[in-house]
């Protein structure tokens, strides 16, 4: 048996010292919105014509006002992704741009891509997309209310929090684009962690049923053990299933797959090292869940 | 319960065969099938463009006001009712009445059969608000009369929108309103949207009207810019003659002076309209004016009363084409601004597809692998069910002829990570079981049975994820909630009914075997 909890303490330092840095990045560095949640255009081209390169590209497109223009291969060397804030709001600017383009290079580019989001709609995706995730804490919170007691809910949604502000931290600091997938993968970290949790809880509070004499310090420690094997598998199944569309699912969910690859393993370590010793911080007994079994 | 009746494994066998048949349409030709259906794809896996409109419903406010405006003055004056100072300002339209006919004014707008302020007995509202204050009186759009007019007009977009793709005929276009000021089209295969952008960009309010020589006359006289923003004139207000008054239009060529035209037939009213205007400004010449701009002003040398005229405006064969198609279809009720659009070229769709499919099989292998050798011959009962599992997802997704995008696949290829988990979990407890229990068949049904609680509640868990992702994403994301959520029901079956069938009949067979898991 692995004593997990002999690091209780330490592990909660080392989240609080995680959760804080990325509550700093978030506040003073901030996320790097794509056009989803920012607005602008954003142009994925394919040349077939080797003498392009980035700085060329970046040359062609000075020749049109468009603002801060971002030019970055994506990919491979045939691709090349193009973003611009369009603040002019310029209409029939792709237009522009491929005229510009085909003058410069020939006609060696396709416009594989072509996306346009208007200030209104992307503040409107912003906000739906905070309420989701706020909506799925919460209801994460009072299904585990539901069906455990406040104890293990207040565990729970520490963990969740711990999770989704240390992947967008992470975004933040490696200034990963948070887009439309990236609340996706959110949502879905909020599912998995909840997951994984809630099967170890699960069997903490049959252990509290059964061993009346073990404290929750222990018992944790005991639940973490039996349900070690499962939570290994699974995470590794699931990051086997992850890093595959990660290198071969496309540039598209390269971003996606990558929060998720974060959540997956905060997730894992979260139920084992937070939700488990809010359990014990909160003195968690027998008694916690027999009170409630004798209200029903 | 390790116990199947022969029933339930036909039943379960039979629906397996059922969903493997119903999968195998998105392989297979489905044509000649009774059940012919298929998976559609999402505009980022086939390609096209999506186009999100928003009505700019400003001008229809402001003429529905200075309607009510004009119908007020006369309906006041007909009614001998002395009012004063009628104005239209900054959307609210003020006028004072004298102290003996205040009552009679405002009884007359609160009536539930009012002609001027119509009453909604659905909304329990008149169309404006009256705000009375002394003898002076405020008319401004209630909230229901707005929600109204924007109603009324997004419907006539809605129209507007959709004969005018359906004169350019893209496949199966997909045209939907949004909120109740958009509307959202989708166009499947399109991966060159300018001409459609261009088309819906146009209100294409057509009218004829007089030029007027007459610099002085400011009251009925409007001063309009030509198609090259340079040269103006003066061309009276009154028209004449409107698109609503057109049976067709086609782009000609014209060949005496070969140029392209745009011939247009008129209706009966139309007809004896322009038949009139022609014959009575016969040297006068006459503007053709299209949202605000004069594309040509030709003077008139006879009288056409025929009801077939042509418009000229140095038009090239496109577009003569693309304004012969805008006044087929209509004008628009307001201005249509495009806020969002996403264009995905199909041979980036194509690569997507590949690409999520390359995923996919890797992601699979990968896990049959390792589920193989941590479990042997569970393993492989749990690569049997991942695969029906695989099955059953990708049927009912065909049976509700879902759609599939490449979020979508992503969920799929997730769906197969995370459904080993069910039968894991059942496994691990049943190691755990054989430990105190000697009986296997026992071992393994408390196994089942004590799993069940922590299996329900991770499930239930990423359901209420994927639940919520679908009502709060748009697009994409809501093919990824789809099929994760989707996955979550066909992962439950197939470890209660294909996994654990396997798993009775290996068990039972082995019943005193020592180590089997």
């Amino acid at each position: 048996m692995i004593k997990f909890n002999r690091f209780y303490n330490k592990f909660n330092i080392l989240s609080l010292i995680l959760i804080l840095i990325s509550l700093l990045l978030l506040i003073f560095k901030g996320l790097n919105f794509g056009i989803d949640f920012k607005g602008g255009t954003l142009i994925e081209l394919r040349s077939n014509y080797s003498k392009i390169n980035v700085k060329s590209l970046r040359d062609t497109l000075g020749q049109i006002d468009l603002g801060d223009v971002s030019v970055k291969k994506f990919g491979n060397d045939k691709d090349y992704l193009i973003k611009f804030e369009n603040e002019n709001k310029k209409e029939n600017i792709i237009e522009e741009i491929k005229l510009n383009l085909d003058k410069s290079f020939g006609n060696n580019f396709d416009l594989r891509r072509v996306e346009n989001v208007g200030p209104k709609v992307s503040s409107e995706l912003l906000r739906s997309g905070i309420i989701a995730i706020s909506i799925s804490l919460a209801v994460m919170l009072i299904y585990i209310w539901i069906r455990f007691e406040w104890q293990f809910s207040l565990g729970a949604i520490l963990a969740l929090f711990h999770d989704v502000i240390v992947t967008l931290g992470l975004f933040s600091l490696l200034n990963l684009e948070i887009n439309l997938s990236i609340i996706a993968a959110v949502l879905t970290i909020v599912g998995y962690s909840m997951n994984d949790t809630v099967v170890i809880f699960d069997r903490v509070r049959e252990n509290l049923k059964k061993y009346s004499d073990i404290k929750i310090f222990d018992l944790t420690n005991i639940s973490i053990n039996e349900t070690l094997s499962r939570t290994l598998i699974t995470s590794i199944t699931t990051l086997l299933a992850l890093l595959s569309i990660f290198f071969f699912g496309g540039e598209i969910l390269k971003g996606f797959s990558l929060a998720m690859i974060f959540g997956v393993v905060f997730g894992t370590y979260s139920s084992i090292y937070i939700a488990n010793t809010v359990l014990v911080r909160l003195r968690v007994s027998q008694k916690t869940i027999l009170k409630d079994d004798e209200k029903i | 319960m390790l116990y199947f009746s022969k029933s339930r494994i036909i039943l379960v066998s039979l629906l397996t065969c059922f969903f493997i048949f119903i999968a195998s349409n998105n392989i297979l030709d489905p044509s000649k099938r009774f059940f012919n259906k298929k998976i559609n794809l999402g505009l980022d896996l086939q390609g096209g463009s999506y186009l999100l409109l928003e009505i700019d419903n400003t001008p229809v406010i402001d003429q529905k006001l200075q309607n009510t405006t004009t119908l007020l003055r006369t309906y006041f004056k007909d009614n001998n009712i002395r009012i004063k100072n009628l104005i239209l300002n900054d959307q609210k339209i003020n006028f004072e009445v004298s102290e003996e006919f205040i009552e009679i004014a405002i009884d007359i707008l609160n009536d539930e059969n009012s002609d001027i302020n119509p009453y909604y007995p659905k909304f329990k509202s008149h169309e404006f608000d009256i705000i009375n204050n002394g003898n002076f009186l405020e008319l401004s759009f209630s909230r229901q009369g707005l929600v109204e007019l924007k109603t009324s007009s997004q419907d006539q977009a809605l129209e507007i929108v959709r004969r005018r793709i359906d004169e350019i005929g893209t496949n199966e276009p997909n045209i939907l309103k949004r909120g109740n000021d958009r509307v959202l089209v989708e166009l499947p295969g399109l991966d060159d949207p300018m001409r459609i952008k261009s088309l819906l960009g146009k209100t294409a309010n057509l009218s004829f009207r007089f030029v007027s020589n007459d610099n002085q006359d400011s009251f009925g006289v409007e001063k309009l810019k030509y198609e090259n923003d340079i040269d103006e004139d003066f061309v009276s207000k009154r028209i004449i003659l409107s698109g609503d008054n057109l049976l067709d239009a086609q782009p000609r060529m014209n060949n005496q002076t070969n140029e392209t035209v745009v011939s247009f037939t008129l209706d009966r009213v139309g007809a004896k309209r322009f038949g009139k205007a022609t014959s009575s400004g016969i040297g006068k010449q006459l503007a053709i004016v299209l949202d605000g701009k004069i594309i040509s002003a030709p003077v008139i040398r006879d009288t056409i009363a025929s009801g077939n005229g042509q418009i000229s405006g140095g038009f090239t064969f496109q577009s003569a084409t693309d304004l012969a198609l805008l006044l087929r279809s209509g004008a628009l009720p307001a201005p249509l601004n495009i806020i969002e659009e996403r264009t995905v070229g199909p041979d980036l769709g194509q690569d997507s597809i590949n690409a999520g499919m390359f995923a996919l099989i890797i992601g699979f292998s990968l896990v049959i692998i390792f589920m193989f050798f941590k479990y042997k011959i569970f393993g492989l009962i749990t690569n049997i069910t991942l695969i029906v599992n695989l099955i059953l997802l990708i049927g009912i997704l065909t049976l509700f002829e879902a759609t599939l995008t490449l979020p979508g696949i992503a969920g799929i290829i997730l769906t197969v990570g995370m459904a080993v988990d069910a039968n894991v979990l059942i496994f691990e407890r049943i190691k755990e079981e054989t430990k105190i229990e000697k009986n296997n068949i026992i071992a393994f049904d408390s196994g089942y049975t004590k799993s069940k609680t922590a299996i329900l509640d991770a499930n239930i868990t990423t359901l209420l994820a994927a639940i919520i992702l679908f009502f709060m994403g748009s697009g994409p994301v809501k093919g990824f909630s789809v099929t994760l959520g989707v996955g979550i029901f066909t992962t439950l079956f197939s470890v209660y009914f294909i996994a654990r069938l396997f798993t009775s009949i290996y068990v039972s067979r082995n019943k005193n075997k020592e180590g089997l898991i």
